[in-house]
């Protein structure tokens, strides 16, 4: 494609590996360790799959892929309460396509839609609130979720909503901040880092600013990032030139796309619709302080939560499950006791093999090639 | 209408301007809609008698091969009418594709149609015009056929499940267990415009797109593979799933690992720009007029050079090869980028990634 495939061009790819090579090997032998990368968002997970970006990088880089999959940190419960508002009758629920995999404690939205219920996959929030026009005797509800990423188009489709007067709209609010998740992964005791590949995506919404602290504070270098394999291996070589250097910095390896500031228009726009909330439960993660956002006591009239009575049940994550600890770098996939047996693509226990951007569904499928062969062997050598 | 062979001249004519429940129910209203609407359009001898059974003659079926080939396929395609085809069209390639790939003589087809009550009588005759269209373009008859209509809301507007008979040549062995290592694997052209076509068509997200389906019936274009190549190991149309599960369907079976180039695999820039928006992977996309085609290394470059002189195989490449030595059952992909990577088989539905 025009304008895309001189993001992938190999011979410049080659290029960048060369120095990589050299740059991971000098901090190699200082730190005596493999170098801990960690890519922040779920696009650049499927884009190092999707290319093989790991298998042409030196063994002493190591990947960990972070918590920036939406759709794989929701928990369980969030699931449920979903369900139980579908179930209504009078309920048209509506969310992205990946989301309606995403399993509950007993059901997903896709069990529940095969049951009866009316849910409809939507590319956009202002696709839910078209069938809200069109279908004036029915209530719809857009199961929103995502990061700063997603968040400005549903505060745009609600305000728009209550332009036109559309009163039989409303949000199921799930959307979280990555800020507070950084944070996160960063005081945990187990943590093995670096440096941070940081989402494209979302600094697109709220600019460089933020991570700052990241790298004053905690002394670990932030390049945020692009999705296409070359803007991926540019910011690795980025990264390593701050470590080799001892540096800690917040560059923008993705400024055609990011501006410093941001974007002021989303940014105004989510925060008239939406707060912080006390905190936010993560499947895998557990509760995080300000790390969800719920809509503003002044959009009651458009909030899910407020018009229906949601469960709100909170299921802990199965006990088998180590997503947490692969989340944070501190185990691999294939190191986890049920990836791959009881946990797959088909019957996702933990959050991470539910969506192609959850490093053990990604794993699963596109593999470390060789690594993966090694588990599936040991599989099934194990008995049943 | 010409007059039937059999001499049995038909009268029935369709008043009523949509399908209701009676023209399911067995009497005249039924018997007017078969008269007008089918018999009309695929009139043939075998058909026009009107018997509960189609009947051949054995000795002439033996003509052509030594082996009956039998299949089945329900089509359920929504929307009825997409850029490059129709779910008539659909049901006579997909079933006459699925013959013709087990080295087949596609010869006589089954046609039986589900249809909610409501749906207009021009919109049937469309679909089944085009049915006889694609049976004459692939040399097959429509022997015997089956109409029922239900309550509205019972099935989605029209359903339609072709079952076809053919005669495989005498010799031919085709199979999914036949590719062995340094086979070279082809293509007969762009892959995942099917797929493509009838997502833009569904106009849920707005994309306008003149991605055209692939839709066609593949027997000669096989006909000419096999005069090229005699030693063709196996071929199959890489319908749902796309691609993907056709070479994990084929490594597992081979006990082989099979090696794909992504460089190699042709695919429509609009196809990939499509799919780069929507988070899908075009490998997974389906085709209704594409083959992956395995041939001994050696036959590999006749293979290619006849099917780029038909029409149906002019964008044919050799996207891959049977590894020697490889890990059995797995397929794996050299990316662009230089990476490698499995292709693995799809669970559930490809559904688009929120961002």
């Amino acid at each position: 494609m025009k304008y895309v495939d001189e993001f992938r061009d190999p011979e410049k790819a080659r290029v960048l590996l060369k120095e990589i090579e050299q740059l991971a090997e000098q901090i190699h032998q200082r730190i005596q360790r493999p170098v801990y990368l960690m890519e922040v968002c779920g696009g650049h997970t499927h884009s190092i799959f999707r290319y093989g970006i790991e298998t042409m990088l030196p063994a002493c880089i190591e990947l960990i892929h972070g918590p920036g999959c939406p759709v794989c940190v929701l928990p369980m419960g969030r699931v449920d309460d979903c369900v139980a508002l579908a179930q209504d009758s009078k309920v048209i629920l509506t969310t992205f396509g990946d989301a309606m995999r995403v399993p509950g404690s007993k059901k997903s939205l896709l069990a529940a839609k095969a049951e009866g219920c009316d849910v409809r996959m939507v590319y956009s929030p202002m696709d839910a609130l078209g069938l809200a026009r069109k279908n004036p005797d029915r209530e719809v509800i857009f199961f929103g979720l995502g990061f700063e990423t997603t968040m400005p188009s549903t505060a745009l489709t609600l305000l728009q909503a209550r332009r036109e007067g559309i009163t039989n709209f409303s949000l199921f609010c799930n959307h979280i901040t990555i800020i507070p998740t950084i944070k996160a992964v960063l005081d945990s005791p187990d943590l093995k880092l670096d440096g941070f590949l940081g989402p494209g995506h979302v600094s697109m919404v709220i600019g460089n600013a933020p991570y700052q602290f990241i790298a004053e504070h905690y002394k670990k270098p932030v390049v945020i990032a692009g999705f296409e394999p070359l803007d991926i291996l540019q910011s690795i070589w980025m990264l390593l030139k701050q470590l080799a250097a001892k540096e800690s910095k917040v560059e923008n390896q993705y400024s055609r796309v990011v501006p410093d500031k941001g974007n002021r228009v989303a940014l105004d726009a989510i925060s008239e619709v939406f707060e912080l909330r006390e905190f936010f439960e993560w499947r895998g993660l557990g509760s995080i302080d300000h790390s969800g956002v719920k809509m503003k006591q002044s959009w009651a009239d458009y909030d899910a939560e407020a018009k229906f009575v949601v469960p709100a049940i909170k299921i802990a994550d199965p006990k088998s499950c180590q997503c947490g600890e692969v989340l944070k770098g501190a185990i691999k996939p294939w190191d986890c006791k049920v990836f791959g047996r009881a946990c797959t693509p088909e019957t996702p226990l933990g959050a991470l093999m539910v969506s192609s951007e959850g490093a053990c569904a990604a794993y699963y499928q596109y593999g470390d090639v060789e690594k993966l062969e090694q588990h599936r062997i040991s599989l099934q050598e194990l008995p049943a | 209408m010409s007059s039937p062979a059999s001499g049995k001249k038909r009268h029935g004519k369709l008043v009523s301007q949509v399908i209701t429940l009676a023209h399911g129910g067995g009497g005249k209203a039924m018997r007017d809609l078969i008269d007008d609407v089918f018999i009309e359009a695929f009139d043939n001898e075998a058909l026009n008698t009107l018997e509960d059974q189609a009947r051949f003659s054995l000795s002439d079926l033996q003509q052509h091969g030594d082996r009956l080939a039998l299949t089945t396929d329900s089509y359920v395609i929504d929307p009825l009418f997409f850029p490059g085809g129709d779910i008539g069209k659909l049901a006579i390639c997909g079933t006459v594709n699925d013959l013709a790939v087990g080295g087949a003589k596609p010869l006589y087809l089954t046609c039986g149609m589900i249809i909610e009550e409501g749906m207009p009588v021009e919109t049937l005759r469309q679909i089944v015009a085009s049915m006889a269209q694609t049976a004459a373009q692939a040399g097959v008859m429509i022997v015997t056929g089956d109409t029922k209509v239900v309550d509205k809301g019972s099935c989605d507007k029209l359903f339609i499940n072709t079952a076809g008979v053919g005669i495989i040549r005498t010799g031919l062995e085709l199979g999914a267990d036949k590719a062995q290592a340094g086979d070279a694997v082809l293509v007969n052209g762009m892959l995942g415009d099917h797929g493509a076509a009838i997502l833009g068509a569904r106009g849920d997200m707005q994309l306008s797109t003149d991605i055209q389906s692939d839709c066609a019936p593949l027997h000669e274009l096989i006909d000419v593979i096999l005069q090229a190549a005699p030693h063709t190991r196996f071929m199959r149309d890489a319908t749902r799933g796309g691609i993907a599960s056709v070479l994990n369907e084929l490594a597992e079976a081979s006990r082989v690992e099979i090696e794909i180039v992504e460089a190699k695999t042709p695919i429509r820039q609009e196809v990939k720009g499509f799919c780069e928006i929507l988070g899908l992977d075009p490998l997974y996309l389906a085709n209704e007029g594409k083959l992956v085609i395995v041939v001994p290394k050696e036959e590999s470059d006749a293979a290619l050079h006849a099917m780029k002189q038909h029409p149906l195989g002019a964008e044919a490449a050799r996207i891959g090869t049977v590894l020697p030595g490889g890990r059995p059952g797995r397929v794996t992909m050299q990316t662009v980028f230089g990476g490698k990577r499995i292709v693995d088989m799809l669970v559930g539905e490809q559904l688009p990634r929120i961002c």
